[in-house]
């Protein structure tokens, strides 16, 4: 029996229509538009201006804080203007829109690098390289790397675990990734291991992705101190928390991190980003991403340049097909629609889905008739109509005491729901006014 | 017989002279002493308990008139300058007299002049869906139309208007209370001093972008030309990101922006129609249904 997390959990379709595509690298577009808040935390603050000249990998934004990242250029060209952009948040945002220069060569180098093992930093060095070069979470949160490793001196860790889940349906960007970048992906966990000063760290991949498992076990048959965990296919397992009641059989305590119950979680994604970062001095200027969908001609994953618009990524898969009512950015049960298809791709940005009429649209909302299955499927153990309800009366104080701040919006609840009700909408409205009241309390 | 009807009756009464004996003492014991004051106080108020003075309900902003020295500070919206005359009459305080205000709508984005660029179908209310993004057309300032202003009134002083999707204030059943500018998370909803007559003249957009950007998404918007603020005599047009907004305390509802604004996006209200004298057709373009809709431009007005 593989192992799984200990509460709830869902099994929606897996439609991973993208698992046998080699990720194909497209070409830049002609201009880019880079958001300056693509992580969670502050903004970075923009340091280039007007018809400056930027080169690929240059610092165009720095970090605000100590939650915030930098922001490298994703091409040689000009600055053609600072300007609001809608983003994936629906809003309009600072971004920084650079033309690319046709006539510089560095924009259209295929590169990719030998394979080094010898890790020269010290671990000091290579949290300060993994700040510099602006690596977030790839998974989809965007949490700045350099904050998960700077360890309070009195936690002590002992387990680093690699996030190769990828539960949401549809998404294989991280599986393509698994496959054709396995032995950077170990070197990149050695990077990790040392900065952490961990003696362990364990892969979790789920077992519908076998040759991901198989690979992995036979890349790590002669090391000791790295294991392969096949898992239980189960939604939100990708969910930290989860993962590590998965893995390792431990829970972390409400309102915890982590890091109180010895652990650091990392995507596959990350772990790559990190090994170019300080193998091979390469910002995080692109990622992987799956464009998808049932109706497309030709779905596939991608290596695409952090800011290029989604409607080039549409293009590049056949275009919009007919009867579409909705493009996701993220997977179906986390990921967000999009307003328009100017949206740029960012550093969250793990796939595009595009859904026609019978995927997109919700049904009648009905009464709740008491069946509690979301209270069965919810992973955290909560109560999500009874928030779902609180919130919908404003009744913050009371939501906060049934603990709606740690619920991990995957959406199980929604999803589940026969009366259609739109749960995960309002205890998400809920948590951020609760957020907010808490905040202007201190 | 008689005597257990005799020995219940005499049961009963000695019971309720031992229960009054207790209440007695416990109500000498554990009085509160409440001042007069605030009870007759609270009587003068409207009852409505809405909030719209700060206090949650009307016992409590009654407890705060009597116990606050200066009063000239607080106010009660709904009952107005008369509920405040007899309340300071009672208390023996000096009130400040305030204008009557009223609330507006500050959008006029309807289906028509605005158009639709993605569908929402998520819970309906604006507040959720500002959270998620910013509305189902391309502006980001307008209103949502999923009505948190109607439902917070608790005076039916707003409805929606099916045909336009916007929200109405019937202002003579409006309070001022303020509970509908708290509940609209875009601002829309202004307080604006309310005349004699009712007359108001107002800008009806919120919309920052630049006009071009602004105009593309909804016909009436402000595209922020300034040339209202030009034509103003008393400067009481402000021009702040491409928006302008007129300062209803130097406004003298003289109208002479209104013609002058090239999207219409000035609203007057409640004006007696003015005498014509020559009317000029134009025909306005950005009309997205395509069908030419005819103004009457008036000049001389």
């Amino acid at each position: 029996m593989l192992k799984t997390f200990s509460k709830g959990g869902i099994h929606p379709p897996e439609n991973k229509l993208t698992s046998t595509k080699k990720i194909k690298r497209l070409a830049p577009p002609k201009v880019v538009y880079v958001p300056i808040a693509q992580h969670i935390g502050i903004p970075a603050e923009i340091i280039v201006d007007r018809k400056d000249k930027v080169e690929i990998g240059q610092v165009i934004a720095k970090s605000g804080g100590f939650v915030s990242s930098n922001i490298h250029s994703p091409v040689a060209g000009t600055v053609t203007k600072l300007d609001m952009v809608i983003d994936s948040s629906g809003y309009k945002k600072q971004c920084i829109v650079i033309r690319t220069d046709v006539k510089n060569e560095t924009n259209f180098q295929e590169v990719d690098y030998p394979l080094k093992k010898e890790i020269d930093l010290e671990p000091a060095e290579i949290v300060k390289r993994i700040s510099d070069f602006g690596i977030v979470g790839l998974g989809g949160a965007t949490f700045p790397s350099h904050v998960k490793l700077n360890i309070k001196e009195d936690k002590k860790m002992d387990c680093l675990i690699i996030n190769g889940v990828e539960c949401e349906p549809y998404l294989t960007a991280d599986h393509r990734l698994m496959l054709e970048k396995g032995e950077e992906i170990i070197v990149g966990i050695k990077i990790l291991m040392k900065a952490l000063h961990v003696h362990k760290a364990v892969i979790g991949i789920e077992d519908n992705k076998h040759d991901a498992v198989e690979l992995f076990k036979r890349l790590t048959a002669d090391e000791k101190e790295i294991q392969v965990a096949a898992l239980q296919v189960k939604y939100p397992q990708g969910g930290e928390k989860q993962l590590i009641s998965a893995i390792l059989g431990r829970e972390v305590p409400k309102n915890g991190l982590p890091m109180d119950v010895g652990v650091v979680v990392n995507n596959v994604g990350t772990i790559f980003a990190i090994y170019e970062a300080i193998q091979h001095n390469k910002p995080l200027i692109e990622r992987v991403v799956t464009v998808t969908g049932k109706k497309l001609d030709n779905p596939s994953n991608f290596w695409v340049k952090i800011g290029t618009p989604i409607k080039d990524l549409i293009e590049e898969v056949g275009g919009m097909p007919e009867g579409t009512r909705k493009i996701i950015n993220g997977g179906p049960m986390m990921g967000k629609a999009i307003k328009n298809t100017d949206v740029p791709v960012t550093k969250g940005t793990s796939g595009i889905l595009i859904v026609d009429e019978d995927e997109a649209c919700r049904g009648e909302v009905k009464n709740c008739i008491r069946c509690g299955e979301c209270v069965n499927v919810c992973p955290m153990g909560l109560e999500p109509h009874l928030l779902m309800n609180l919130s919908e009366k404003g009744m913050y104080e009371k939501a906060a005491q049934e603990d709606i701040m740690t619920c991990i919006e995957c959406g199980s609840c929604s999803y589940v729901c026969p009366s259609n009700r739109p749960l995960l909408d309002y205890i998400r409205f809920g948590k951020n006014i609760t957020k907010n009241l808490a905040s202007s309390k201190n | 017989m008689n005597e257990s009807i005799l020995n219940s009756v005499l049961l009963l009464v000695s019971l309720g002279a031992v229960t009054a004996l207790v209440l007695f003492v416990v109500s000498k014991k554990f009085y509160v002493y409440e001042d007069p004051l605030i009870a007759e106080v609270e009587d003068i108020l409207p009852g409505a308990n809405c909030a719209g003075c700060g206090s949650p309900g009307c016992k409590s902003f009654a407890e705060k008139l009597v116990a606050t020295e200066d009063i000239s500070d607080l106010f009660c919206p709904v009952g107005g300058n008369d509920v405040m005359k007899l309340v300071a009459e009672t208390l023996g305080k000096e009130v400040a007299e305030k204008d009557p205000t009223v609330a507006v709508v500050r959008c006029q984005g309807s289906c028509e002049v605005r158009p639709k660029t993605t569908e929402y179908q998520g819970p309906k209310s604006c507040a959720i869906s500002a959270m998620i993004y910013s509305g189902e057309t391309d502006c980001q300032y307008g209103c949502l139309g999923d009505g948190d202003c109607v439902t917070a009134c608790k005076f039916d002083a707003m409805f929606m208007d099916e045909t336009t999707g916007l929200p109405i204030v019937i202002t003579d059943k409006c309070t001022s209370c303020g509970m509908c500018v708290e509940a609209c998370p875009r601002d829309i909803i202004e307080m604006r001093p309310k005349n004699k007559r009712d007359l108001k003249v107002y800008v009806g957009c919120l919309n920052e972008e630049k006009g071009g950007i602004a105009k593309k998404a909804c016909s009436v918007a402000c595209i922020g030309c300034s040339k209202c603020e030009d034509v103003c005599p008393k400067d009481a047009i402000t021009m702040v990101n491409n928006l302008a907004y007129i300062d209803p305390e130097y406004c003298t509802l003289c109208r002479k922006c209104v013609p002058v604004c090239p999207t219409h996006s000035i609203i007057e209200t409640n004006f007696p129609p003015p005498k014509v004298k020559k009317v000029v057709e134009k025909k306005v373009e950005a009309d997205p249904s395509g069908e030419v809709k005819s103004v009457n431009l008036v000049k001389d007005a």
